[in-house]
């Protein structure tokens, strides 16, 4: 059960944005602008960034949600997402996202982490600046979402079905704020 | 040296949302609304969340602005330095110390708020909006100490520049309309 009264059976971010809308309008522009507004990286690399964060953070709501975000961008390659979040030095991707995952994977412990050496492996990967930074803010974001989702006990679903729903929702509609019941 | 190329006279977080502005709009909105809107919460006793979490995270910069903020919204400088001792001897009131103790425990991780802290601050008359901004807080802190660490900004030493700094955000954490550019050569 959740730490507050938030609305019954809605899971996860959803239920704290319609408790407090006028956070929550703010909180979902920002996903929507990280995730899917303009940037070098391609949705799916976004949204796998996203889950790998969220993995880390052990927040099993995000971490399923948008790893079903991402498998539905990266269609039919879509087995990438459960072998980077299994081990992301194994994955059949390219040596320019791991090298950005291995950021983001020190951002999620602390901004502190993140060495110069890691930032010029990415640089060598050919990552330019944009990369670098939307990766860092993507990585920070969701180390505030996991612990805004998972500090006030948010509904976590247990049915993989219905990540897959959220995943295709995510993946066509983008993030848009739910209707007031 | 920040890792991407940032303005010389925007250090810390100021010349992150400056270098990309359609993102900083929701940062800076929500960072409003949670710190400056309308709340049982004094803006001072929101700034110290914003500072035990930064704190927390050994993030000098935010921590510097965001107990100077406090300093002056509380009109004394004894109890931000208190709170980082130890949150139970600090002149605060119960609910500030329940509500500070949910905020360290987010800054570890979410799952590590416990029942018992959030029992102890309903039992200090903590409303249910009042833990949720409190967590809300403490998690936007992690995505700040995060961000700014993380692209390794520049943390000016002089104490002086977060006197500046503090006396621009004790009012408001919107985007100046006229921008930064008067702050060059400074």
């Amino acid at each position: 059960m959740a730490h507050i009264q938030v609305p019954d059976g809605v899971p996860g971010i959803r239920s704290l944005v319609m408790f407090r809308p006028e956070s929550g309008q703010y909180l979902y522009e920002l996903a929507q602008l990280l995730l899917r507004g303009e940037s070098p990286l391609t949705e799916a690399e976004r949204e796998l960034i996203a889950a790998y964060v969220s993995s880390r953070n052990e927040c099993v709501f995000c971490m399923c949600s948008h790893a079903a975000a991402a498998r539905h961008l990266f269609k039919d390659k879509k087995q990438v997402v459960d072998i980077v979040l299994d081990d992301y030095k194994t994955a059949p991707i390219g040596d320019k996202l791991k090298s950005l995952l291995n950021i983001a994977g020190k951002v999620q412990k602390n901004g502190k982490e993140v060495l110069p050496s890691d930032v010029q492996e990415a640089r060598k990967q050919g990552a330019n600046d944009r990369e670098i930074h939307d990766t860092v803010l993507i990585a920070a974001t969701f180390s505030m979402f996991n612990r805004y989702v998972d500090g006030l006990a948010s509904f976590t679903p247990t049915d993989p079905k219905a990540y897959e729903e959220m995943g295709a929702r995510l993946g066509e509609k983008g993030y848009v704020l739910p209707k007031q019941s | 040296m920040p890792y991407i190329p940032l303005e010389d006279h925007l250090p810390g977080i100021t010349g992150l949302l400056e270098y990309r502005k359609d993102t900083a709009e929701p940062i800076r909105a929500l960072t409003q609304f949670l710190l400056r809107g309308p709340s049982s919460l004094t803006e001072g006793e929101r700034e110290l969340i914003a500072t035990v979490v930064s704190y927390g995270n050994e993030c000098r910069f935010c921590t510097a602005a965001h107990t100077a903020a406090a300093d002056i919204l509380l009109g004394e400088c004894d109890t931000t330095g208190k709170i980082k001792e130890d949150i139970f001897t600090a002149p605060i009131s119960e609910k500030m110390k329940a509500l500070l103790t949910i905020a360290s425990q987010v800054q570890k991780s979410g799952k590590a708020v416990t029942n018992e802290s959030i029992e102890k601050a309903k039992l200090t008359e903590a409303t249910d909006i009042e833990i949720h901004d409190t967590v809300l807080i403490a998690s936007l802190f992690c995505l700040y100490n995060r961000y700014v660490d993380g692209l390794s900004t520049v943390t000016p030493t002089d104490p002086n520049f977060y006197k500046g700094l503090a006396e621009r955000i004790s009012k408001g954490y919107q985007r100046l309309p006229q921008g930064y550019d008067h702050l060059k050569n400074k």
